[in-house]
């Protein structure tokens, strides 16, 4: 069993030593052929032994008070019900985040609105949806903390709370005081819904005092503590199965409550259950992303030069939640200055609380950041491209230690060139199509790369087959295909011969899918399984491991070319690699870094918003296979382009809920609102992140677009907008008559 | 009540209330059709109907006594893939794939339109010959979302087939 911590350099890589040419390669998904026939199991299609039936959850229609009793005997009396339970002290009020060890508990109140109180079982769909609305709950409402513009002036410091502490360097009070040129402005960014295209959902069967649950989970081994622990079971009496995901972004992260509610409904009627939450219900169900407000302060001396950076930011929260939106996380060390300022304050609102929504911290951060320096720049009359690279720092200047590896300039110049930057006019109002006026703008993208613990198992069967276990999931980032290249380019085996099995709680525990964390984790962790698997080969080989090459299912030494399945018919090959985080997380910066490029058209009539064109140049660290990074990197621009125009969970400050909760309402982009997206991604390795030299880039892409978007709007009409999302009536309101 | 699915005909008895979607992926067993919102939001669910595409979630299963029906499971197999299947798998048309049965669906449905001279609200004319642009492809996908966001691929993916069709 191979165990490497990060503690140094890697030096070489196993991928560097491979040849069997497959990493980095555009390769289809192994999946891929099933996936597009519709024949791969999402949660709420596994077929399972024994009659299921069907649950429905029971939601609050209160968003704060206290529950005074149920009347489910009109339910209990509707043809096909099997049971209305409202009875356990193990219901759910909502989904779990990340870092839960469990469930919020207790169906004798709620906190917010749409939470579950229970759930209704019946012999079909139609049976439970129509008893769970007939179920009475009788309620004493509270006064509820809905509204957030009265929260925020009582917002309380975080202080080291968050997941980003307070942090300030030298003065920034006194450098705005006394620069030739300032900005101080601040940006709103509005609450976010993951809107997954695959609602939560969970099959619950029991077998004795043993329960295996088919889910749709990011992180199968932290879902199953947060499962037994709610439930009260022993760790050994749970199995969570997620093989497909249809679409996590951080929502699926924890544990939903349909986990919960079908477990114990399964149980109280000795059946399978099947429990889907409902679209309206996963608004409220599933966490936000916090609404943020951010304070840019920029000072700059008369070069341009950065003397002041900071970013001061009020999230929300709901009573009692550990997580906190962490704004700066990206920030912290884009850009120079001497005096610095990152700090987070916290109110209270009793609305769907807050967790990880995909790329937490920079989705968010990025845009004030970014939007702010567009405006400095033109302040200074400068560039904003050559605005941005006087301000590169040679270090991250707010926690003092070098970057890993950093490209961020060079991101930003072939941006430049590929997308034509020097035909843009720095003055806005100045290019028209009709009733459209043009314009281009830019920003940076950033996003912390990170590692975590992880194990993967590998075996080399009779017949030369690899099968790769880790309890990994792939949730439409290419998982599968990765990890079959990792494995197949040290072992020299062509994709077609592994097997890669995910997302089971029984295979070795990985960290999971989050954070962008994933492939860097259960990748090094399969690349030192294989590599233990090569020692194993030579040895067979009667070699070194120097002296052998493995090629196209071939062992290869001296002048002995082996089949690999001979080596191992005797006796199979088993093992095992453990990754885990070390000094070089503390010791450097490490980050991925991107430039996006965009040219709207606006209406001078309506002031709708165009996206006509987007150039994106990525770096990365190591890509490990070119198709599907494509893939990841245009889905979170198009995720940064929703947030910049369209998309806002709409508190009702009256009730607290979301007056938008369905996909006809919350605006996600579609397909008339995507042009053809110009991505790149720049050549790098990264010998301080993990053993494949990667860098996480599942979030990169959502980073910094929206700015950029603003920044181009700005540029087509002169109007700056300050609050996200960019919607018509707020360009429309700052546009000249004239432009009409 | 009796209905054809993918060329095969099935006798079904259900709740009155039971969408033509539910009865496809819990009675018939088809799970390949998806339910992404169950109020005709998103077209995950889409499927064909005598041939035209439709959202089974907003449709009762009563209503569709004697039609034929496609689902993605009908266009093609792992092992022997639609002419669209085959280009959402070359171009990456997906990222998690929960949305992809009902765009392929859409997709095919969609270039027999064109191909009728059915017009868009993007078309220069309402008359003559639908060259499927990909403005045009995209306006008429619009009623497929994908959070995923794979669109520029799922467009490349259409514009293939559509280009091998002209
Ligand atoms: S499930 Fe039918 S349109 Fe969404
Ligand atoms: S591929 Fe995931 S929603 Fe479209």
């Amino acid at each position: 069993m191979s165990e490497y911590k990060m503690d140094q350099p890697v030096g070489a890589s196993p991928l560097d030593r491979g040849v069997q040419g497959i990493i980095g390669e555009p390769l289809n998904r192994v999946e891929g052929r099933r996936k597009v026939a519709g024949d791969v199991p999402y949660a709420a299609d596994h077929k399972v032994e024994g009659k299921l039936a069907v649950g429905v959850a029971i939601c609050s229609t209160i968003g704060f008070g206290r529950v005074k009793g149920f009347d489910t005997s009109k339910a209990e009396a509707m043809p096909g019900v099997l049971a209305a339970i409202v009875d356990d002290p193990r219901i759910p009020r909502e989904t779990a985040g990340f870092s839960d060890e469990k469930l919020v508990t207790g169906n004798d109140r709620v906190d917010s609105y749409g939470q579950s109180l229970g759930v209704v079982v019946a012999e079909t769909f139609e049976q439970a949806r129509a008893a769970a609305n007939a179920v009475k709950v009788e309620y004493d409402p509270g006064e509820g903390r809905f509204d957030a513009g009265a929260g925020r002036g009582g917002a309380r410091p975080l202080g080291d709370e968050g997941m980003v502490p307070d942090t300030t360097v030298g003065d920034i009070d006194a450098a705005m005081a006394s620069a030739p040129h300032t900005l101080d402005r601040t940006y709103e960014t509005p609450s976010h819904a993951h809107a997954a295209m695959e609602p939560h959902a969970a099959i619950a069967v029991w077998e004795g005092d043993s329960l295996t649950v088919y889910t749709s989970i990011q992180i199968t081994s932290g879902a199953k503590k947060k499962l037994v622990n709610t439930l009260g079971l022993g760790s050994d009496k749970a199995r969570i199965v997620s093989p497909y995901i249809g679409g996590g972004f951080g929502g699926k992260g924890g544990l939903g409550t349909e986990c919960v509610l079908a477990a114990i409904a399964a149980k109280r009627i000795g059946r399978p259950v099947k429990l889907v939450i409902t679209r309206q219900q996963l608004f409220h169900l599933v966490y936000r992303r916090s609404d943020t407000v951010q304070r840019m302060r920029l000072a700059c001396d008369a070069d341009g030069r950065l003397t002041a950076f900071g970013q001061d930011s009020i999230v929300s929260q709901n009573d009692g939640r550990p997580f906190y939106e962490p704004v700066p996380l990206g920030s912290l060390a884009l850009y120079a200055g001497a005096n610095r300022s990152f700090t987070t304050k916290a109110y209270t609102l009793n609305i769907p609380h807050c967790g990880s929504v995909r790329a937490p911290g920079e989705a968010v951060g990025i845009l004030g950041v970014e939007c702010a320096m567009d405006e400095m720049a033109e302040q200074l009359g400068m560039d904003p491209v050559e605005f941005r690279k006087l301000n590169e720092p040679e270090k991250d200047l707010t926690r003092n230690r070098p970057f890993s590896e950093r490209q961020l300039v060079q991101c930003m110049e072939e941006g430049a060139r590929r997308f034509g930057w020097e035909r843009r006019n720095a003055k806005p109002l100045q290019e028209r199509e009709g009733e459209w006026w043009i314009g281009r703008g830019m920003a940076a993208a950033i996003r912390v790369n990170m590692l975590t613990n992880a194990q993967a198992r590998l075996r080399i069967e009779p017949g030369g087959k690899v099968v790769v276990e880790t309890d990994m999931t792939d949730i439409g980032t290419g998982s599968y295909t990765i990890l079959s290249q990792i494995a197949g380019e040290i072992l020299g085996m062509p994709i077609e011969s592994v097997e890669v099995r995910l997302g089971d709680s029984l295979f070795p525990a990985a960290f999971g899918s989050g954070g962008s964390m994933g492939a860097a984790s259960s990748g090094s962790a399969v690349a030192l399984a294989a590599e233990d698997a090569v020692a194993e080969l030579a040895a067979r080989m009667g070699t070194s491991v120097k002296d052998l090459t493995l090629k196209d299912g071939h062992a290869i030494a001296g002048n002995r070319r082996v089949p690999v399945g001979d080596l191992v018919a005797q006796k199979t090959i088993e093992t095992t690699g453990t990754i885990k985080p070390g000094a070089m997380a503390k010791q450097y910066d490490q980050a991925a870094y991107g430039a996006h490029f965009v040219e709207v058209a606006v209406s001078g009539v309506t002031g709708e918003t165009r996206i006509r064109k987007v150039t994106s140049v990525f770096a990365a660290g190591r890509i490990l296979n070119a198709k599907t990074a494509r893939s990841q990197a245009i889905g979170g621009i198009i995720w940064g382009i929703g947030e910049a125009l369209t998309e806002e969970a709409v508190t009702d400050p009256r009730y607290g809920n979301f007056a938008n909760n369905d996909l006809a309402e919350y605006h996600v982009p579609v397909h008339a609102d995507i042009p053809h997206l110009d991505v790149t991604f720049l050549p790098e390795l990264d010998d301080k992140t993990n053993p494949l030299k990667i860098k996480g880039i599942g979030e990169l892409g959502i980073a910094g677009i929206g700015a950029a978007v603003n920044n181009a709007i700005y540029n087509a009409t002169g109007v700056r907008v300050y609050e996200f999302p960019i919607t018509l009536d707020k360009v429309l309101a700052g546009l000249p008559a004239e432009a009409a | 009540m009796r209905l054809t699915v993918n060329g095969q005909s099935h006798d079904v008895e259900f709740d009155v209330r039971t969408s033509l979607l539910d009865l496809l992926r819990e009675t018939i067993g088809l799970t390949g059709t998806k339910k992404g919102c169950d109020h005709g939001q998103c077209g995950a669910c889409t499927i064909l109907v005598n041939g035209r595409r439709i959202n089974s979630c907003l449709t009762l299963a009563a209503m569709h006594e004697g039609d034929e029906i496609t689902t993605i499971e009908g266009l093609g197999s792992p092992d022997g893939l639609s002419p669209m299947q085959e280009a959402f798998f070359e171009h990456d048309g997906y990222q998690c794939g929960f949305c992809t049965p009902g765009q392929i669906v859409s997709a095919t449905a969609m270039l027999e339109e064109a191909g009728k001279g059915w017009p868009s609200h993007v078309s220069a004319s309402l008359e003559g010959e639908m060259r499927l642009t990909p403005e045009e492809i995209s306006e008429r996908m619009s009623g497929n979302l994908c959070r995923c966001s794979a669109y520029p691929n799922i467009n490349d993916a259409i514009a293939e087939v559509a280009g091998g069709k002209s």
